[in-house]
């Protein structure tokens, strides 16, 4: 798609606030342009992919560009981990005064919730399921680079003959709740104040 | 274009539907979008009996818009729940139950019960409408060119549910926009359903002439009993559901929350206090405790952690453990203790559990509700020459019933019973999914209905009174005797009707009302018996004004009809001129 200049964008800017009220149908549609990215990637499962040794696992878009539609998956995955499993509080504390009693208990709770939260939202398995780690694997000529990381005494082409020492991990499937319109991801967790 | 078949579960703590298609295939599940978090939708096979109303300024516009209604204001589901627990004056739950409880004004906005005024309100049915609207629309927005309305719809009802709880369900799916009325199917027959559905052609091999199975289904708020015996009719199997039991307000909340109980007396022993937010924690911590414990591998302890609220998670977090000791004393012992088969069910007595208006159990012990059900069902003709009906198979259904080890022991607790009197003991048929068993259970049936295969033959659940005053000398300050006269016997199918000999002279243009009584106990007084009233329960009465030319006297009898749907109607019918005017149900409740 065309990207716009800056002064065109400070006219929509300018317009866009009035237009959105004027019209339910712009204003449906804008709000289906910012929802796009937990969308966009679904379809991205079922796809087939068209080449590689390990045909069969599906390819994901690639993530992480900076247009700020990723920014607000990155930040509502992170509100999911703190709501469930408290991993905001647990990294934003300093460890360093904890016995390990302690940070043992909290670190039961964030896993717990953080755990129940990736089984719930995305499905994750290693990228060598089948190999185990120490069994020795063969890469053959034309494999996958960007799912297995060759380290040591790498010489000379492919095939090449090695110890398994981590199996990977890969999202199979993401499935992010629907994000309102107008919902403010930056906000992790809302303050709470009790009213007695 | 061909029909589907659509299975309805209206559950007490969640709901779900599931539709068949009609090649046969395996009825599947619907994946409800529902509000999972301020501003998050996502769609779960399961939505949570829940209503939460949001204050004003509590959320966002928009934080609760839902595909089909953007500007909804109160959450329906998971959110309602989590977020509903930590406000219960804003939070409706049990609604069903609620519909089913005769002491209050099902119409009247009385939900969330005990909330100050100042706060939305609404009805046990407006409550139950919502989550059928719910699904509803989660149907219509995930199936755009296929309308609920012109598909095959079954609703589950407990098998407990009276005359009046079901037909306030009719009345909630109109409120929630069904054109037509779902045909209504007892909750524990939805479950052997889906058995049979799963089984096939096989079960005909699996089941034989003279077993008696027992349906246990204990979910989250309820539990409930039900017997189908199978018979022979012209060389076929048929399969008839000959008892139910009450309706138990008891099931996996009270065990969570009695294990939650516990911990937290040892934790103040230990001189460590919870704050109600600790205590719900902690209450989620036990469930999760719980479920390990009782799986399939079991270990000795599982830690809980109950983290502050603050967001010092760490050095604020609590750490304990629930110990199979510590479970087996509460959840073995309290729900389901090991007695014999003829110990009568401890009398009220409250309990610390409970505090709301619905009318729970003050026996806790699922074993001895069980104990009292047979015994109940074999005194009414079941199974003669036994103190109480020996149960040949047992099949589970509900949440709880998912852990292998409350299955063996509630396995175990029969067995010692029918051995006692020299019976074999049952065996289990295997379920499936204990959770959504029932909504694919019932599309399964919405199918059977159309195109033929294995039914199971039941009728009306309880017989059905109405309260005559005896004529006889009056004496000053004693209130006439009060007659139960049978209007509508134990078991009559749908489409059926029956006629009360006994006729009523009755004023035309002025208001006649019946008291109405049921009992699921009774299943042999016919038509015209009349037995004490106090030996059957007062539900709602039944109310009409006879239209016509005020002042005149008619001759009526009273019929009783078994709507197609499952609902029954109560007509008073002028034999002379064949007039009908329908009687309803009044259910304001104890203060009308």
């Amino acid at each position: 798609m065309e990207q716009i200049g800056f002064w065109a964008r400070l006219w929509l800017a300018f317009i866009l606030p009035w237009r959105v009220l004027a019209s339910r149908a712009l204003a449906t549609r804008i709000a289906h342009a910012m929802r796009a990215p937990a969308e966009a990637l679904e379809p991205a499962s079922t796809a087939e992919p068209e080449h590689g040794p390990e045909a069969g696992l599906p390819e994901l878009e690639p993530l992480g560009s900076e247009s700020e539609r990723d920014q607000t998956t990155a930040l509502q995955l992170l509100a999911i981990l703190q709501r469930e499993g408290r991993l905001i509080d647990f990294l934003q504390d300093d460890v360093t005064a904890y016995s390990d009693a302690d940070i043992g208990a909290a670190a039961r709770v964030v896993h717990q919730g953080c755990r129940r939260s990736l089984q719930e939202y995305l499905e994750i398995e290693p990228v060598r399921a089948t190999d185990r780690e120490g069994d020795v694997v063969t890469l053959e000529p034309g494999f996958d680079s960007a799912r297995n990381r060759v380290t040591g005494n790498v010489l000379g082409d492919p095939p090449y003959r090695g110890t398994l020492a981590h199996h990977g991990w890969q999202v199979k499937r993401i499935r992010l709740p629907e994000l309102v319109p107008g919902h403010d991801a930056r906000i992790l967790a809302p303050a709470e104040v009790e009213i007695s | 274009m061909t029909r589907l078949a659509i299975g309805i579960d209206l559950g007490t703590t969640n709901c779900a539907l599931a539709s068949a298609p009609p090649d046969g295939g395996v009825p599947a599940p619907l994946e409800v979008p529902q509000i999972v978090a301020a501003g998050e939708v996502s769609a779960r096979p399961l939505l949570p009996s829940f209503i939460y109303f949001p204050p004003e300024a509590q959320l966002g516009a928009g934080e609760l818009g839902l595909p089909w209604n953007p500007e909804a204001r109160e959450a329906v589901g998971t959110f309602a729940r989590a977020q509903g627990a930590q406000t219960p004056a804003r939070l409706v739950a049990s609604a069903k139950s609620w519909l089913s409880h005769a002491g209050v004004d099902r119409r009247g906005p009385i939900l969330p019960w005990g909330a100050p005024d100042e706060a939305p309100k609404i009805s046990p049915v407006e409550a139950s409408a919502r989550y059928l609207a719910h699904l509803r629309e989660a149907w219509q927005a995930a199936h755009p060119d296929v309308p609920l309305a012109e598909q095959d719809v079954v609703l589950t009802v407990p098998a407990s549910f009276d005359a009046v709880a079901r037909e306030l369900t009719i009345e909630a799916t109109k409120l929630a926009g069904f054109e037509e009325p779902p045909l209504l199917l007892e909750e524990p027959q939805a479950a052997m359903y889906d058995w049979l559905a799963r089984r096939g052609d096989a079960w005909r091999r699996e089941l034989a002439v003279g077993d008696v199975l027992l349906v246990i289904d204990i979910g989250g708020g309820t539990t409930d009993f039900s017997l189908i015996c199978v018979r022979e009719a012209e060389g076929v199997l048929e399969l008839e559901r000959v008892a139910v039991g009450d309706h138990i307000l008891l099931g996996g909340d009270n065990m969570d929350l009695a294990l939650a109980y516990s911990v937290r007396a040892r934790l103040e022993r230990e001189g460590k206090s919870l704050d109600d937010w600790q205590m719900r924690a902690l209450t989620h911590g036990c469930r999760a405790a719980k479920e390990a414990l009782l799986g399939d591998e079991p270990t000795d302890e599982h830690p809980v952690a109950i983290p502050a609220r603050g967001s010092r998670l760490i050095g604020g977090t609590l750490r304990t453990a629930l110990s199979r000791a510590e479970l087996d004393s509460v959840l073995l012992s309290g729900f389901f203790p090991e007695v014999a088969v003829d110990v009568p069910l401890e009398k009220p007595r409250r309990a610390g559990l409970t505090t709301l208006g619905l009318p729970y159990p003050s026996d806790a012990a699922i074993t001895r509700h069980l104990s009292a059900f047979l015994r109940r069902s074999a005194e009414a003709r079941l199974d003669p020459g036994h103190s109480f009906v020996h149960p040949t198979a047992i099949l589970f259904n509900g949440g709880v019933t998912r852990s292998p080890m409350l299955r063996d022991r509630i396995l175990d607790v029969i067995r010692g019973w029918v051995e006692a009197e020299a019976g074999s003991p049952p065996r289990v048929l295997e379920g499936a999914d204990a959770e959504l068993a029932v909504c694919r259970g019932a599309a399964y049936y919405a199918r059977t209905r159309r195109e033929g295969g294995v039914r199971i033959r039941g009728g009306t659940a309880q017989t059905y009174y109405i309260g005559i005053e005896r004529a006889e000398l009056a004496v000053p300050g004693i209130p006439p005797r009060l007659d139960a006269v049978c209007v509508a016997p134990f078991g009559m199918e749908e489409g059926s009707e029956v006629e009360l000999e006994q006729s009523f002279g009755l004023v035309l243009g002025e208001p006649v009302s019946f008291r109405f009584f049921g009992s699921s106990a009774r299943k042999s007084d016919p038509v015209g018996s009349v037995v004490e009233a106090s030996e059957v329960t007062e539900l709602a009465p039944v109310e009409t004004t006879l239209e016509g030319a005020a002042g005149e006297i008619v001759q009526v009898n009273l019929h009783a009809h078994v709507t197609e749907i499952g609902t029954l109607e109560l007509s008073a019918v002028d034999a002379g001129s064949d007039r009908r005017w329908k009687l309803s149900f009044d259910v304001r409740g104890a203060d009308s």
